[in-house]
């Protein structure tokens, strides 16, 4: 979130689309509520389903999955046709006057330097701006050139018109042009509008430009930086953001910086690309600093063994060719190319795509070491449970190990929520019989191979027996010194920048913020942005003053938000470029002659006066926030509506390239897409008010307020293939068929797409076969083995199916 | 983290519509109550404060548990709802939060190391020290003979690909950093979390 | 004593009630106000009913629809309702949390056969008292809401108690504290009928011209109100009753009853009357009033 859950009460309009916060994130959703009731807010629900966010909604428009794109660009186009953008805020504040490259262009689908054969844009050079002799951008301020981003944007989102929104998400046009009006009236400095969304845009093979439109939109709308504003990631797990923040993933490092490909042969190969010097007259480009963070962060994991001379133990770090995210992960393992695998909380078995697929993926391990709380399908995907898993234990090799772990009650630490904001959790009992913390388990795992690899040597035993590891009780860390190490130290004494002649930190003590970190090896800290966290004051993760001065719902004093304690992200542009507020009513950081002053940490130079016009997006290397993406995604620098993979029609737009044409589809996956002709029902999966993930179908009384796997259909469907409620229904894909009891409702509107009717159905994720809810067929049964091109995040909420009455599972009584 | 019965008091009056509390009037816990009324179970309760292990909402939880009546005398989660002081969920908690109760509690939850062996058709109880011994063992022998030190170019490349590790996302920051150093210092490149699915 | 006081007792089934000690004041009615404009139906107060009243509510199954458990329970004694609620090209989801509206003149209390077994505190709140319950099922009649619900196993009633047990501490009802969106309120009936005015005022801005409290005079108002969007229609709400009543007949049935004893309940006569007169929904069972009729009859000997 770029805002956080309270700053949503500043609303005056809220958008909910792609998401459905009031059943995934209810006491998020408090916020909105609170908008409406106390600030006037208007709520918006864009949704294939009318859901319970659309419940108490004043505006609701149907649409169909996988076409949000679209929308997007028939509300730019709207937003630029008519007028409605903040014109001072576009103009200062984002790229839209800079002049992009001659060569650039978008003909038939296709942007400039597409390689048919690799399936990519091989050359994404023409993907930016016309550079001066001294390689600044060139900008035309009277956006008269045609050249101009923002020109081209215009011409780019042309083709939206609300006809072909209609056409193609089955929007119907008055409702679209409802929502393009509302939404247009926070395009000033006086109202704001907050765009909430979650896995319903990012689970496509479009997903990070579906996000990147709504960036694009609230930029147009003068909405980021703003209270009551921004692009609002509503997220999963308790503690997703930290743990995606701490890189628990393939080619990250924790803060967000990058790990080495294998490209980067050394420390100095890697930096080059990591200049990022300032493309506009005297811009911040705070990522310069990006050495500091790094080399700090060698430092905490590898201590005394990262050395100049060692280039920071650089080799230490693995170097990657490809992503080996979960789909590639599940593609190798069904390929037989792995042999272990470690779940920790994670229930792959239900939660990657094709069950089919990872079942024969787990099949192939030799041994599987399962980290949890509780029973999972994972954990059990040798067992037969009848139709649900149909497997002989007898074929499976696979050697399991199920290790108990505490959960939250049962031991202390921090999360991170979702809008940064890191509060501490203390103990209130033992985990039950032997279970042990995860902190325990892996200090215990790193300790044997440690030991190991001490006494036998082995392949490359040098990261793994320099880990740093210098805790009071190694085989159990203590989660405050874990913090500390996070959050870093000074490793020698540190100067006085002003003065240094005088010491500014003494050696061993913690770092009060990043801006002190270095990249001589003098700073440690594992996740710069987390620095401040654990100050020579205290653990700020544990502050609980909930106290509001200014009544905007930052809490300064709650916990701690990262970075450097900050509510609001890029809040410089919640002022004119003259460091005025936009408005008396939106006022939260302003110039004060000496300084930039509010409730909250400005995310600027505290002193640098608003004449210097360094502008609020200091981590970019215009300053500037961008309607034109340069080379960061790799699919386009505009966003453009591809249908998903399982494609329901062609793409009217440009026929000849109908889905996403970076799209990664492995050879073993090539017939894995369905097509309208057989499966010519519109699938979309999500989740319930009543259940987390696949954890409380563990929980009894959760069991008991959404006791049973279920189909969402409409009327029309329903009527069509003679489906009452509650009658057993077989849904089948291209990859496989589940069995669930029809749900018929008129909350799926009957919607007309491309001429024809489209029949929509919506699949809860929830069930499977462990719980003590009624045993089901896991939904990702029929879920498609593909992800988005940016991020490869499976496309879940759109897909291709059919469905028909059926009879009973075996286990099943006909009727409840 | 216990609390005083001021601040105890205090909780329980954000509970309530604000204005209302003064007119309402209330007494502790344990003292005369009319017949019938239930006596307030959390009297002898020790309140800790938590985080809901749900949704990145983060809402702050009042965990109550007490040893009162068990066999092993240990101290067991009785109840728990919404930490009226946190700012984010005010005291309130959601359909899955307000049953968290049978999570801490649930009759699924794993209580020992199990071990099923190849082609067999179930679990059986094996020791901490067995299971960890057996994956360190497991774990180096892989990475012993599959790991990549040099690319096809002859570039240092220090990567072991045939081992994957999916992350918990709802395990603490210090647990994630110390998962991410163990693993990482590993050369796994097969990592993930939950932010994709 | 504040606690004593709030907890006094204004009625008590098939007994008459001591007047209040001389110089006391009198206690401050509750309510509790669910803004059904507000309400999500995500059942968080459904399961912190269950998990603060310690209810084990089996598992079922679904029927199709988002009504889990399908009706009220002994052990669910608060379900959401949910209607689709189609007009022209709009459609509304009208989703209402069930359960005992604790009227101020209590239909069950005054069906109840069972010294001591139904309370009214001077609170408003009505309490049962399953020690003193007999299963005799009468409340379920006397009921204008259908919201009693009969033990085939303990032969006892249940429903809401508005956790009496949080309010006399000062807490609010489980589902009350738990409700996200705040769509359930709690607290003086003077403080929640002000509340419902400022919510009514912005739905109306809203276009929901008819939209109002529902604190029905059938049963002098209740202890729980509902704001509607269209209060001119409560039944829309799932069959909300319009204008609840208690049957004119359980007060001539108390009339005459009232001079004897508890065993005279035991007649299959009276049984026979209460069947005849009362209306609505009824989900005792022949099987239940004949079980009842054993308890009473052997409680009496």
């Amino acid at each position: 979130m770029t805002n956080s859950w309270n700053d949503i009460k500043n609303a005056d309009v809220v958008l909910i689309m792609g998401g459905n916060a009031a059943e995934a994130h209810p006491c998020g959703f408090k916020w909105v509520v609170e908008a409406k009731a106390n600030n006037g807010a208007k709520l918006i629900v864009v949704d294939p389903r009318f859901t319970r966010s659309a419940a108490v909604s004043d505006l609701y428009a149907p649409i169909r999955p996988g076409t949000d794109i679209a929308f997007l660009s028939g509300l730019m186009r709207y937003l630029l046709g008519n007028g409605k953008i903040h014109q001072e805020y576009v103009k200062s504040f984002t790229n839209a006057s800079y002049i992009v490259k001659e060569g650039f262009k978008f003909e038939d689908g296709l942007f400039t330097g597409y390689d048919e054969s690799k399936k990519n844009y091989v050359d994404r050079s023409t993907w930016d701006y016309e550079f001066d002799e001294q390689g600044m951008a060139k900008v035309d301020e009277t956006l008269q050139n045609p050249r101009c981003a923002i020109n081209l944007l215009k011409a780019h989102v042309e083709r939206y018109t609300p006809e072909m929104v209609e056409r193609i998400c089955g929007t119907p046009k008055d409702k679209f042009l409802k929502v393009c009006e509302l939404i247009a009236t926070t395009a000033n400095g006086e109202r704001s509008m907050t765009s909430l969304y979650a896995l319903g845009w990012t689970q496509h093979t479009t997903g990070a430009q579906n996000i990147r439109s709504m960036a694009m939109i609230q930029l147009l709308l003068g909405n980021m930086g703003i209270p009551g504003g921004g692009v609002n990631a509503l997220r999963g797990h308790s503690n997703v953001q930290g743990i995606t923040d701490f890189a628990l993933l393939s080619t990250s490092t924790p803060g967000y910086l990058v790990l080495p490909t294998e490209k980067e042969t050394t420390y100095a190969d890697y930096m080059k690309s990591r200049g990022f010097k300032p493309i506009r007259p005297g811009q911040t480009s705070f990522w310069q600093n990006y050495g500091k963070f790094f080399v700090s962060q060698q430092k905490s994991l590898f201590g005394a063994a990262a050395t100049k001379e060692n280039d920071w133990a650089y080799d230490y770090l693995p170097k990657f060719d490809t992503a080996y995210d979960v789909l590639k992960m599940v593609d190798m393992m069904a390929g037989g190319q792995m042999n272990g695998l470690f779940c920790q909380g994670l229930n792959v078995m239900m939660a990657a795509p094709n069950k089919a697929k990872v079942q024969a993926g787990l099949s192939k391990l030799k041994w599987l070491v399962i980290i949890d709380p509780l029973e999972t399908e994972t954990a059990h995907f040798w067992e037969n449970h009848g139709e649900f898993n149909n497997v002989d234990p007898k074929a499976i090799q696979t050697e399991v190990f199920q290790l108990p772990t505490t959960a939250y009650a049962e031991d202390e630490g921090s999360f991170t929520n979702s809008s940064r904001v890191i509060q501490w959790h203390w103990k209130a009992v033992d985990g039950p019989g032997e279970s042990r913390s995860d902190i325990q388990i892996i200090a215990d795992l790193h300790s044997r191979l440690r030991a190991l690899y001490s006494k036998e040597g082995g392949a490359f035993p040098d990261p793994i027996v320099n880990t740093t590891w210098n805790y009071a009780k190694p085989a159990h860390p203590d989660p405050v010194e874990l913090l500390k190490e996070i959050n870093g130290y000074a490793l020698a004494d540190l100067p006085d920048p002003a003065d240094p002649s005088k010491v500014m930190l003494k050696a061993g003590q913690l770092l009060p913020g990043f801006a002190v970190m270095r990249d001589d090896g003098t700073t440690s800290g594992a996740c710069w942005i987390y620095t401040g966290v654990y100050t020579e004051a205290g653990n700020m993760a544990m502050r609980r003053d909930a106290s509001d001065p200014t009544g905007l719902g930052i809490h300064p004093n709650w916990g701690f938000s990262w970075p450097a304690n900050r509510r609001i992200l890029y809040n410089r542009a919640s002022a004119d470029p003259a460091g005025k507020a936009w408005s008396e009513r939106k006022k939260y950081i302003t110039w004060n002659g000496s300084r930039w002053v509010g409730g909250d940490v400005p995310d600027y130079a505290p002193t640098v006066a608003p004449d210097k016009s360094v502008g609020p997006f200091i981590m970019n290397q215009e300053g500037t926030a961008r309607l034109f993406s340069r080379t960061a995604m790799p699919d386009g620098p505009f966003p453009e509506h591809y249908e998903p993979m399982d494609a329901f029609i062609v793409n009217p737009l440009h026929p000849k390239v109908t889905t996403n044409p970076v799209v990664r589809v492995f050879a073993a996956d090539t017939k894995s897409f369905g097509t309208p002709d057989k499966f010519p029902i519109v699938a979309t999966s999500y989740r319930l008010a009543e259940h987390f993930h696949y954890w409380t179908k563990n929980v009894h009384d959760n069991a008991v307020v959404q006791p049973e796997m279920f189909v969402e259909m409409g009327e029309r469907l329903a009527k069509a293939k003679g489906i009452k409620n509650g009658d057993w229904v077989e849904v089948s894909s291209q990859r496989g068929m589940i069995k669930a009891k029809a749900s018929v409702s008129k909350r799926i509107r009957p919607i007309m797409v491309d001429g024809k009717p489209c029949d929509v159905v919506g699949l809860p994720i929830h069930y499977g076969f462990i719980g003590l809810t009624r045993k089901s067929y896991p939904l990702n049964t029929l879920t498609p083995p593909v992800g988005d091109a940016s991020t490869n995040t499976p496309e879940y909420k759109a897909f291709l199916v059919d469905v028909k009455k059926t009879t009973p599972p075996a286990s099943q009584p006909a009727v409840a | 983290m216990a609390v005083t019965r001021r601040q105890f008091m205090k909780v329980s009056a954000a509970g309530l519509a604000a204005s209302s509390v003064g007119a309402l009037g209330f007494m502790g816990a344990g003292e005369g109550l009319a017949a019938g009324v239930r006596p307030y179970r959390l009297e002898k309760a020790t309140e800790t404060r938590n985080t809901c292990p749900y949704c990145a909402v983060a809402c702050g939880v009042l965990v109550y548990s007490s040893s009162e009546g068990t066999k092993d005398g240990k101290a067991k989660v009785i109840h728990i709802e919404g930490d009226s002081d946190n700012p984010i969920n005010r005291g309130t908690l959601c359909a899955r939060g307000a049953a968290s109760l049978g999570f801490a509690n649930s009759p699924n939850r794993l209580q020992y190391p199990m071990h099923r062996k190849p082609g067999s058709d179930k679990f059986e109880r094996v020791s901490w020290d067995f299971a960890m011994e057996r994956i360190a063992k497991l774990a180096k022998e892989d990475r012993d003979k599959n790991f990549i030190t040099k690319n096809r170019d002859g570039v240092t490349v220090n990567r072991w690909l045939t081992t994957g590790f999916f992350a918990g996302s709802s395990c603490s920051n210090e647990a994630g950093y110390l998962t991410y150093k163990a693993i990482r210092s590993t050369g796994i490149l097969a990592l993930e979390d939950q932010a994709r699915i | 004593m504040s606690v004593m006081q709030a907890l006094d007792l204004r009625r008590r089934s098939a007994s008459s009630v001591p007047a209040p000690a001389a110089g006391k004041p009198a206690a401050v009615p509750v309510a509790k106000l669910i803004d059904v404009s507000k309400c999500i139906g995500c059942k968080a107060c459904q399961t912190a009913c269950l998990e603060w009243n310690q209810l084990d509510q089996p598992i079922g199954y679904t029927d199709g629809t988002y009504n889990n458990p399908t009706d009220l329970t002994t052990a669910s004694w608060t379900v959401m309702r949910y209607t689709e609620y189609e007009h022209g090209d709009d459609l509304e989801w009208l989703i209402r949390k069930d359960g005992c509206m604790h009227c101020d003149d209590p239909g069950c209390l005054k069906a109840c056969p069972a010294p001591g077994a139904i309370v009214q505190y001077t609170n408003g709140i009505v309490d049962f008292i399953s020690d003193n319950c007999i299963g005799c099922g009468y409340c379920v009649k006397g009921c204008p809401f259908n919201i009693p619900r009969i033990s085939q196993v303990t032969s006892k009633a249940y429903k809401c108690t508005l956790c009496s047990d949080r309010v006399v501490v000062g807490q609010a009802p489980a589902c009350a504290k738990a409700c996200p969106t705040q769509a359930i309120y709690f607290g003086t009936k003077e403080d929640m009928i002000a509340h419902a005015g400022k919510r009514i005022t912005d739905l109306k801005s809203r276009g929901y011209q008819n939209a109002g409290l529902y604190n029905p005079p059938g049963v002098n108002g209740t202890h729980v109100m509902y704001v509607l969007q269209h209060a001119d229609k409560p039944s829309l709400y799932a069959g909300l009753p319009d204008n609840p009543q208690i049957s004119p007949l359980v007060g001539i049935w108390k009339g005459v009853m009232k001079p004897l004893s508890l065993a005279a309940i035991a007649f299959a006569g009276a049984f026979g009357l209460m069947h005849y007169v009362t209306k609505g929904p009824n989900r005792v069972t022949e099987h239940d009033e004949e079980k009842a009729a054993e308890v009473a009859g052997s409680e009496k000997a």
